[in-house]
């Protein structure tokens, strides 16, 4: 890969650009605008930590499934035994395989958001 | 378009406020896809009178079939404030005369929607520990208004909820695992069918005009309205989706269930199993992921490409993280 610049640093400074410019523009577009930078910030974590994300969701997914594949390949296949009813909340490993999965996914998509769960009840 | 709304709003001012009456001003609030809001003032022979406008700017989508007419909303709103609901008052329901399409015209409350504010900014810290209770007490007074006939509502229960969303969610295509297990689950966990009632349907933190002196000033947006299980409209404030980053208080970010419920009870509610609010719960994270791909379709498939689309569908991962903790917690 180039790494003069890195691919997420184009990235990071279109999201700069956009941050810039936001104060001028009427407040749909600076809606809109915020938007895409949040995008570009989006695409930057996305190459920098999809990848590791990912290799983690294929090692966990071939556990559960008892198999190697591609993500794509064992995706389908986890898909088809839940809606079988083969695998329930009760398949061992299939939750605990899951939620790692689902974090690494909301650390990409929306690393501020607060999933169920996360903040003790307050007293 | 706007020029439209400003000259058509100016005609309404003589209409509603006599001969004399002038617009004395005109905002645009929002715009979602198809619907408008607009705040405006006139002044006439009877004083001023500050009003909000609620009108459709574009046809129906495939997500919004779903949703009533305004003339109907604004029906409900009547209904159920003469039956005791914070609602807000209809002042107008629009015809061809206004020029303004499909709308209404309602008194304008003061107040806060932003649901980020109501759960964290200082303003609403005294109220805050009321509110879960007062949302309660004010789904009593909508679930217990008699159904109208004649208004076309629909009647869904959990299966149907469930057979609509799946079918949304296989048309789309993707392959989501945790969405998989959480219809699965959810089938497998239906509850016992109550005798249906009259619901908010989008009753949530965000459609809620909040007051930080009362509390629950008026419950707005009443396109989703239909007729089920009251425990849906309870599930509906409780998906952590509306929390607004405050995932330690279950009722819209700001309360807890006890309060909820007993807020429900209290004003004379049929008592709800708290499993069955869970249930509804897990619910509204399903069919919230399922509307963000909705979003994500209507950006690939259809004419126009608004930013804010696609990066919703990017949103079913959030929903996916509280389903996996909900599922691990079971019902």
């Amino acid at each position: 890969m180039i790494t003069h610049p890195r691919t997420e640093e184009l990235a990071q400074a279109v999201a700069l650009w956009i941050d810039q410019i936001r104060p001028t523009l009427d407040p749909r577009n600076a809606f809109l605008a915020r938007v895409a930078a949040n995008a570009m910030a989006t695409i930057s974590r996305e190459i920098t930590q999809g990848p590791a994300a990912e290799a983690e969701a294929v090692r966990l997914m071939g556990e559960v499934l008892g198999r190697s594949g591609t993500h794509a390949e064992l995706n389908a296949e986890l898909c088809d035994r839940i809606q079988s009813g083969e695998m329930t909340v009760e398949t061992p490993g299939l939750l605990a395989a899951l939620t790692v999965i689902a974090r690494d996914q909301i650390a990409i998509d929306q690393p501020n958001y607060r999933p169920e769960g996360s903040l003790s009840p307050t007293p | 378009m706007e020029l439209d709304v400003r000259a058509a709003l100016a005609r309404l001012a003589h209409r509603l406020g006599g001969a004399g009456a002038t617009l004395t001003e005109a905002q645009r609030l929002s715009g979602g896809a198809s619907m408008e809001t607009w705040a405006f003032s006139f002044d006439g022979a009877a004083g001023p009178e500050r009003l909000i406008l609620r009108r459709r700017s574009a046809p129906f989508d495939e997500e919004t079939a779903r949703s009533v007419s305004l003339a109907t909303e604004a029906k409900l709103i009547q209904l159920t404030g003469a039956n005791g609901a914070r609602v807000p008052t209809v002042r107008h329901v629009c015809d061809d005369a206004d020029g303004l399409g499909e709308a209404y015209i309602m008194v304008r409350v003061d107040g806060e929607t932003l649901g980020r504010k109501i759960t964290s900014d200082a303003r609403f810290d005294a109220i805050r520990p009321a509110l879960a209770r007062q949302c309660g007490e004010a789904l009593v007074a909508i679930h217990a208004t008699p159904p109208p006939s004649g208004l076309n509502l629909k009647t869904v229960d959990a299966a149907l909820e469930l057979d609509r969303y799946e079918e949304v969610y296989r048309a789309a295509g993707a392959r989501r695992p945790i969405l998989e297990l959480a219809f699965q689950y959810l089938r497998k966990h239906r509850p016992e069918p109550v005798d249906p009632v009259l619901l908010h349907g989008d009753f949530r933190n965000g459609n809620i005009m909040f007051d930080p002196e009362i509390g629950v000033a008026a419950v707005l947006d009443w396109e989703l309205a239909h007729i089920g299980d009251p425990a849906e409209d309870m599930g509906w404030i409780c998906t952590n989706s509306w929390r607004f980053g405050r995932p330690d208080r279950p009722v819209g970010g700001f309360g807890d269930y006890a309060d909820l419920l007993a807020g429900y009870a209290a004003a004379g509610g049929r008592p709800i199993d708290l499993s069955r609010v869970r249930f509804w719960q897990m619910l509204g994270s399903l069919r919230w992921g399922v509307m963000c791909l909705t979003m994500y379709l209507s950006w690939r498939d259809g004419a126009e490409k608004p930013v804010e689309r696609p990066m919703i569908g990017r949103r079913v991962s959030e929903t996916e993280a509280d389903l996996v903790v909900l599922l691990e917690q079971g019902l």
